[in-house]
């Protein structure tokens, strides 16, 4: 009975509820489409970052992160993925590179550049460099005298593709080598400063110049789901590869060791979401207390019945409280609806941010923002709205309660 | 042995600096059965009266029993419980809940009452059919006439079997002939069901149908007459 006298009371007076039924709606749209989008904005930056030659789990020498160089190396990469490839799940793709600082030359110039030596084949799906080439093509397995180079690069050196270029770089020995190569195909990435860094030449090609016969300065492995937030159970596989690998002097770590910022950075994201929740209801949440307060003293009256006829003032907030509770579920549904309809259908293929690209770039955020549905969010934002809902709407429930039933007969 | 005992009542009214004695060491004793009318002109202390004998509020001094229970002894709850098994209220402007109908405004009571579906059902449809609106069940407040509605709330205050039924001006918004069918429906509840009535009134018409008047001025009782005396 109280259900349906809350369900009826609230449809009394049809404008109010539904102007606060609207507030609720554009609060809770707000919160749930807004958080969707950041974290489809997070999702492509954690993506970014980890298509950026990461990887999701990486095994190398634990001295190379302060020393990246070859000395820093694995020297029987072969053993090692023998070893780690039984532990790994289904779709998980590995690939084996070398990265050392280098120099690439040209007639006019010299640039600092990382020198990276792939397998191509092995890259496809793993990072940027699997993906088609913007100018030029792909270097062929038996083409050892060919490299590719970021766009941006390109452009800064003022070469073109087919153009000669040296890289330098120190052997195990510390000692100078180099080599001449053709640029057989740039890249694009979503961040300029990428092209700008990698330039990448066949594996074989760069052990071979740096003497390190089948050395390697890093195994990745690149998980098949891999997105944040969906990466249970990371951990707990890196810990079981470093206890394989453990008699081998290297070290396996996940992608939030080696970004530790992005990883600080989602790990506040909740924190911040959940205060955006708590200032989006606190607007609402004065919506709600007035609309119920105005409802609670339009009925004082029926609430002074209610007394009168042997209602206890505890049934009385109860009531109220029920009339609140449907309010908050009926606005959350609808909210929920309409927040589904919009991160699904309007926004379903994101949000192309390529006019703000520059501004985009420097955080590392993809041109494209997908929104990104998190249950978490969705969770949340209905959970702010119902509790803090129900705890602001105590007031007016109370008020109601504590009408004695001669004051509120009394009152027209 | 007396259903209402009210001894040396008095109740006084604050407002800013002013005070109002609204009553001033008021007796009262109500026998079962009584249909009895608290007359009096405006600010004569009957509604107050009537208010203290409901459990409504409480007297600043004396005391008021019902069915044996002194109210000063009991918290607001424990009166909340003995006004919904043992009264009835109802009121000049019927005090009906709008967004319920006929038969639901009567069945709320039982509801809070716990009584079984079944039962509810067969106590709301026979008093209904008493009180003669068996095509109005289903109608809101808002579609039932003034006297419809005052039917509907006698309907309300009679159905849960009370010891006592308290009525203040049930007649004041309805039309002479209206007033007089609700009397007497009321009369005929009070002889077939032994429930007691307290009208608290200036109607004529009330005082006529009362078999005990008891008149109230000023705050003091300055009369108490039975017909059959």
């Amino acid at each position: 009975m109280d259900l349906v006298i809350a369900w009826r009371n609230l449809w009394r007076n049809p404008r109010r509820t539904l102007i606060i039924l609207t507030a609720m709606v554009i609060g809770i749209t707000s919160m749930v489409v807004l958080s969707a989008l950041s974290r489809g904005m997070i999702d492509g930056m954690v993506d970014n970052a980890i298509n950026n030659l990461v990887g999701h789990i990486r095994i190398q020498d634990p001295e190379y992160r302060v020393d990246p160089s070859i000395i820093r190396r694995i020297t029987h990469p072969q053993q090692l993925l023998a070893d780690i490839t039984p532990l790994l799940p289904p779709g998980a793709d590995i690939a084996r590179r070398i990265k050392v600082d280098g120099m690439l030359g040209t007639s006019r110039e010299h640039v600092g550049v990382i020198i990276v030596g792939i397998i191509p084949e092995n890259e496809t799906g793993i990072s940027f460099i699997g993906r088609p080439v913007h100018q030029g093509r792909m270097i062929n397995p038996d083409e050892s005298g060919d490299l590719i180079i970021g766009q941006a690069l390109l452009e800064r050196i003022g070469a073109r593709v087919g153009r000669k270029v040296v890289l330098v770089s120190q052997n195990q020995e510390w000692e100078n080598v180099s080599r001449s190569f053709r640029i057989r195909g740039t890249y694009r990435t979503e961040l300029a400063q990428t092209e700008k860094v990698y330039v990448f030449v066949l594996l074989p090609v760069l052990q071979e110049m740096l003497g390190v016969g089948e050395g390697v300065t890093e195994i990745t492995v690149h998980l098949e789901q891999g997105k944040s937030g969906k990466d249970d159970g990371l951990a707990e596989l890196v810990s079981a590869l470093n206890t394989k690998i453990r008699d081998s002097g290297y070290i396996a770590e996940n992608w939030r060791q080696m970004l530790p910022a992005i990883s600080a950075y989602l790990e506040m994201y909740n924190g911040y979401m959940l205060i955006w929740f708590i200032v989006v209801f606190i607007a609402m949440g004065f919506g709600i207390v007035n609309t119920m307060l105005m409802a609670v003293y339009e009925r004082m009256r029926e609430f002074g019945l209610q007394r009168a006829i042997g209602m206890r003032s505890s049934r009385i907030v109860r009531m109220v409280m029920v009339e609140i509770l449907l309010l908050l579920l009926f606005g959350s549904l609808v909210a929920n609806g309409f927040s589904l309809f919009l991160i699904k259908i309007v926004f379903g293929s994101g949000i192309d941010l390529s006019l703000f690209a520059e501004g985009t770039e420097m955080w590392g955020m993809s041109r494209v923002i997908v929104p990104a549905l998190s249950l978490w969010d969705l969770y949340t934002a209905n959970g702010v709205v119902l509790v803090l809902g129900l705890l602001v709407g105590l007031y007016p429930a109370v008020r109601a309660g504590r009408f004695t039933p001669v004051e509120a007969m009394r009152h027209l | 042995m007396s259903i209402v005992e009210v001894e040396e009542v008095s109740k006084i009214y604050h407002q800013g600096k002013m005070t109002f004695k609204a009553l001033d060491d008021v007796s009262l004793a109500v026998d079962k059965g009584e249909f009895i009318a608290l007359a009096g002109p405006s600010g004569s202390g009957k509604t107050t009266l009537l208010n203290l004998v409901g459990g409504l509020d409480l007297p600043d001094s004396g005391k008021v029993v019902l069915d044996g229970n002194d109210y000063s002894k009991m918290g607001d709850g424990q009166r909340a419980d003995l006004r919904l098994e043992r009264l009835g209220f109802v009121f000049q402007s019927y005090n009906l809940i709008p967004v319920l109908t006929a038969a639901e405004n009567v069945e709320y009571i039982l509801r809070l009452q716990n009584v079984e579906k079944a039962e509810r059902i067969e106590r709301v449809q026979s008093i209904l059919d008493e009180v003669g609106l068996q095509e109005k069940h289903n109608s809101r407040p808002d579609e039932l006439s003034g006297g419809q509605q005052q039917r509907v709330a006698v309907a309300r205050a009679i159905v849960s079997n009370p010891a006592v039924v308290l009525a203040d001006e049930p007649t004041a918004n309805l039309d002479s002939k209206t007033g007089e069918k609700l009397l007497e429906m009321m009369r005929v509840m009070n002889e077939k069901r032994q429930v007691t009535f307290i009208f608290a009134t200036h109607d004529k018409m009330v005082m006529d149908f009362a078999r005990r008047i008891v008149s109230l001025h000023d705050g003091k009782v300055a009369g108490d007459q039975k017909k059959d005396e």
